[in-house]
Formats: structure tokens, sequence, C-alpha cells
């Protein structure tokens, strides 16, 4: 059993959680009803808790989260990617879930250190999960307007996707381990999809800019705007606290 | 309660029967559910109150949003996360309870978005720096649960049990408020100097959310005798005046109000006087920013329509019940 916890791992999965919770949060005070309103935060309520608890296992998760540069992140592309209107927002969700849901269902699985935080962190990512499965169907099937929109929501991020399967480092999953994680996901994205009928999108799951390099701390344009005014406040009273 | 054993609202006069007995179940706390009779006045004043504590809370949301991307600390931005979201469920418990009387949550966001009924004139003040989050915490939850706490024993029982539930978190909500600011309060000079303009700001608009002086507040003498409200505007300010004023000592801050002082012969704090101009302005619609909130909100609506019509859609085909 290994004990000592990898950080770049934790920070990996944890820009994952910080970032997407950051994208959900600005969702606040803007949702298409009241009851997105709060299940949008509950998700981001619980991303930004595993996203606590992770960046602890790297150092201090306020210096980790506010005071590192673009660079440093090691988030995956997908996750910073702009909200969008709703329908790309949940293809986001769905793209993420599943893999968040799968992965970590195999770390608990497992005997490593992120067992007991993944342990819990799959009971809430099931939830996310089912939440972007019922909005994927409801949009699909919904009104001509909103298959359109989620059908360009799926097709826009799709090449997002890829990225999510190259091994993380610090984990115990292998290429091996990773390419039957990327199977069950695409056969979970795949049965959401066909049921809400829509079509999978066509084309590259990477592309030269997007094959492992948000985890390499290569990220796109939205990002840095969006670390800008999260970091913005923190950075402008050093060494106070809050 | 007597059972409705009629429309109240066909338009002929109500059975005197039923009003004596309405007044004297209400006269004697009884708590009045959906399916009793009840005087037509009685039910559109609570539409009008609850509409109006229901948007509120759902504009209430967008002030304290602004800051939630910009949280300086993970900690803090969790807890204002959760808060809210807080203010969402807020609304949807008091959507839920106004439905109780026969009017839907679209009937009365169309209301909202029309201008034909308000919410709290404290949310278009704006929150210009991290401290007006503690602020609004403070004295604006602080001051919403002074005028709420009665309303948890209102005679229109829907509306009471959901204040219970809402009380709770807003008593959460004041002392986050409250621990927010004391961090800044005794942090840098510069954190110090935010929180003391936040309080400077958001104090006289605090106060103003008690309503008008008892003289000229129009609904307050019906809505006494139908225990609706249970104390009147100037007691329930007095009441908030006298908290507050050890909590700023406490924190450390000072109240902008030169003639705030103790009073022991009336076992009070006297204050200053209210510049009520200001509060009948934002009340037309001219403060800092009505036109924004509203505005944000009507977009937030028409963006999302076609998401409710695809929910709706999804589930006429599916045979559910609407999402
Ligand atoms: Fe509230
Ligand atoms: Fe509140």
């Amino acid at each position: 059993m290994t004990t000592t916890v990898d950080k770049a791992a934790a920070l990996a999965l944890g820009d994952d959680a910080l970032v997407l919770a950051q994208r959900l949060g600005e969702w606040a005070g803007h949702a298409p009803v009241l009851e997105e309103e709060v299940a949008l935060a509950n998700i981001a309520l619980d991303l930004l808790g595993q996203a606590r608890v992770l960046l602890s296992l790297a150092g201090d998760e306020d210096e980790l989260a506010f005071l590192r540069e673009e660079r440093e992140f090691r988030n995956l592309q997908l996750v910073e990617q702009a909200n969008g209107d709703f329908a790309h927002t949940i293809a986001r969700q769905l793209y993420f879930s599943v893999y968040q849901q799968l992965l970590y269902g195999e770390l608990a699985a497992g005997d490593g250190p992120f067992a007991p935080l993944a342990a819990k962190a799959v009971k809430e990512t099931a939830y996310h999960r089912d939440h972007a499965e019922q909005w994927t169907l409801r949009l699909g099937d919904g009104t001509d307007e909103s298959r359109r929109r989620v059908q360009a929501g799926l097709a826009a991020l799709w090449k997002f996707t890829g990225e999510m399967f190259r091994p993380v480092e610090g984990l115990d999953l292998d290429a091996e381990a990773m390419a039957a994680l990327e199977a069950r996901w695409l056969a979970a994205v795949t049965a959401v999809v066909e049921k809400a009928g829509l079509t999978l999108p066509e084309g590259p799951r990477t592309g030269a800019w997007t094959a492992g390099a948000g985890r390499q701390g290569l990220h796109t344009e939205p990002f840095g705007r969006m670390l800008a005014e999260m970091q913005h406040l923190h950075r402008s009273h050093p060494g106070a606290s809050w | 309660m007597v059972a409705m054993t009629q429309d109240a609202a066909a338009g002929q006069a109500p059975d005197p029967a039923l009003v004596a007995a309405f007044d004297a179940a209400v006269a004697a706390d009884e708590r009045v559910e959906p399916r009793d009779w009840m005087p037509a006045e009685y039910r559109a004043s609570l539409v009008r109150q609850m509409a109006q504590h229901a948007h509120s809370e759902i504009i209430g949301m967008q002030p304290e949003a602004n800051w939630i991307t910009r949280a300086p600390s993970l900690r803090r931005k969790a807890i204002l996360m959760a808060k809210v979201q807080d203010e969402a469920g807020h609304g949807l418990y008091l959507y839920s309870a106004a439905e109780t009387l026969g009017t839907s949550r679209d009937e009365l966001l169309d209301k909202l978005h029309a201008g034909k009924q308000k919410y709290s004139s404290i949310f278009n003040y704006p929150t210009l720096t991290w401290a007006d989050v503690g602020a609004i915490g403070w004295l604006v939850d602080g001051a919403a649960i002074t005028n709420q706490v009665p309303l948890c024993r209102c005679s229109y029982g829907p509306y009471a049990r959901a204040m219970v539930r809402i009380c709770k978190e807003e008593s959460f909500h004041q002392r986050q408020g409250y621990e927010l600011l004391l961090a800044l309060s005794q942090g840098t000079e510069a954190q110090h100097a935010m929180a003391q303009d936040a309080v400077d700001r958001w104090w006289w608009p605090s106060l103003m959310m008690f309503g008008p002086p008892d003289d000229e507040s129009a609904h307050s003498a019906q809505s006494m005798a139908w225990r609706i409200k249970r104390h009147s505007n100037d007691e329930l300010r007095q009441r908030f005046v006298d908290i507050a004023v050890p909590q700023a000592e406490a924190l450390g801050l000072t109240l902008p109000d030169p003639d705030l002082k103790w009073n022991e012969e009336r076992g009070h704090h006297d204050f200053g006087t209210i510049d009520w101009s200001e509060f009948w302005e934002v009340l037309k619609g001219n403060g800092p920013c009505n036109e924004q909130r509203i505005g944000q909100r009507r977009r937030a609506h028409e963006e999302g329509a076609w998401v409710r019509d695809a929910a709706a859609e999804y589930a006429r085909k599916h045979g559910e019940a609407k999402a």
C-alpha cells in the first residue's frame, strides 16, 4: 500500500476540481431556472471541497490556488473552457463527470493514497453525472433549438476529451489502465448521446495543442482571464489573511 | 379553521359567519392553512408580501454572486457560494408557499420582470469591495432576521413554516458576515479600511430595510390585525439598532451616525434621522443598481427560456411532471 501522496497527482486532480468549480461559480445569478441555481452551486461546492482537500495534500491550498501562474496549473483544458450557453456547460459536465466518476471509482477501489478521498468523491460525482445525463436527455430530446445547442456543445468540446486519458503523473494508473477507462468512458457517453437522439461528434479527440497539454501546464486563452479574475484580490494584499 | 365551502373570490360578499370564524381564529393565533376560507384581501396581501420576499431572495443573489469568482480564499469562496445557493433555496421555498395561494412562480416572475412587483431596495446598492460581502451578511441578513423572526409566527401556515427554515439559514449568514468583517477589521490597515468603508455605505440603507416610519407605512395596520406582521417598522428598526451597536464595537468598526448614543431613559439607542428621500428615490427606480439588477434577472430568464421549453417538451413527450 502506498501511503505518500504524489504531489503532482494531487495537483492535477485538485486543479481539475478547482477550475471547474470556478467556472460553475460564474453561473450564480444567471441560471435558466431557480432549481439550476441550486444544482449548479451544489456541483461547484462539491468540486471546490474536493479541490481543497487535494490541494492541501500538495501544499497550502490558497498559495496554490491564488499565487501560481497560468503555466503552473495542471488541470485539463476541458474544465477551463468558458461556460457558453447552458447546453455547452452541460456538454462539458457530461464529458467531465463521466470521466471523473470512472477515475475516482478506480482510485477508490485501489489501495493507493487517494482511495479514501476518492471513495467520498465518487458519491458526489455520481450525482454530477446523473445531473449531466438527465439534462443531455432533456436537451437532446426536447425542442429543435435545444437539440441543436447541445449537439453544438458536444461537438465544440470533443477535441478536449482525449487528454483525459493520458496517464496522470503520480497515479497508479498506467497507459493500459487509462485505455480501459477510456473505453468505458466512450461507451457511457455514447449510450447517453444516442439515447438523447444526438450523434457522437466525429473527428479527433486530441490535437497538437490538446494532447495532454493541460497536464503539462499548457492552457488555452480563456484560462488566463479566468485566473486573473480569481486571483486578483488575493494578490492585491500580499500576506493578508482572510 | 373553517373549511372553504365556496369560492370567496367569486365577488359576492362573504358569509359573515366565515368572516367571523376567520377573524376569531387569527386573533387566537391559530394558523390559516391553504384549504381554509380566507378573505380575498388577506389572500392578496399575503401574495404581495410573499412575492416581494421571494423576489428579494433571488435578486439578492446578484450583489453577492458578484464576488464568488473573486473571493480571496478558497474557504471564503465555499462559504459565499453556499450562501448564494441558500438564497436561491429561500426563493424556492417562498415561491412554493405562494403557490399554495393559487399563484404560480411563473406568474410572479412575470410580474417581477414587468416591474409590477417589487423586491427589497437594499439590493439596488452595489457591492464595490470584498468587504461588502461581509457587510451584507452582518447588516442586511441581520436586518432581514430582525424582520423575519416574527414571521415564523405569521398567521398563514405555509409562510410561517417557510420562515422557520429560512431564519435558521439567515442567522448562519449573519454570523459568517460578521466573522468575515472581523477578520478584515483585525487584518492589515488596508483590510480594516475596506471593512470600515463597507459599513459606512451599508449602515443607512440597512436601516431603511424596515420600511418607512410607522405613520407613513401603507399596509401596516391591516397586516398587524391579520397577524401577517407583528411589530411596527419603527419597533423592528430600533431592535436592530440596539443589537448592531455592541456588535460594531466588538468588530472595532464605527457606525456612520454621530447622533447614535445610548438613551438611559428609553433603554434604547437614539439614532440620527434617516434620509427618506434616498429611500423613495431608490424605490422609484433611481438607485445605483435598479436597472442592472432587474436587467440581469430578465436576461437570465429570457436566455433560459429555451432550456425551460426543452424541459417542458421532454416532460410532455415522456409523460413526466414538469421539470
Ligand atoms: Fe435569504
Ligand atoms: Fe441570507
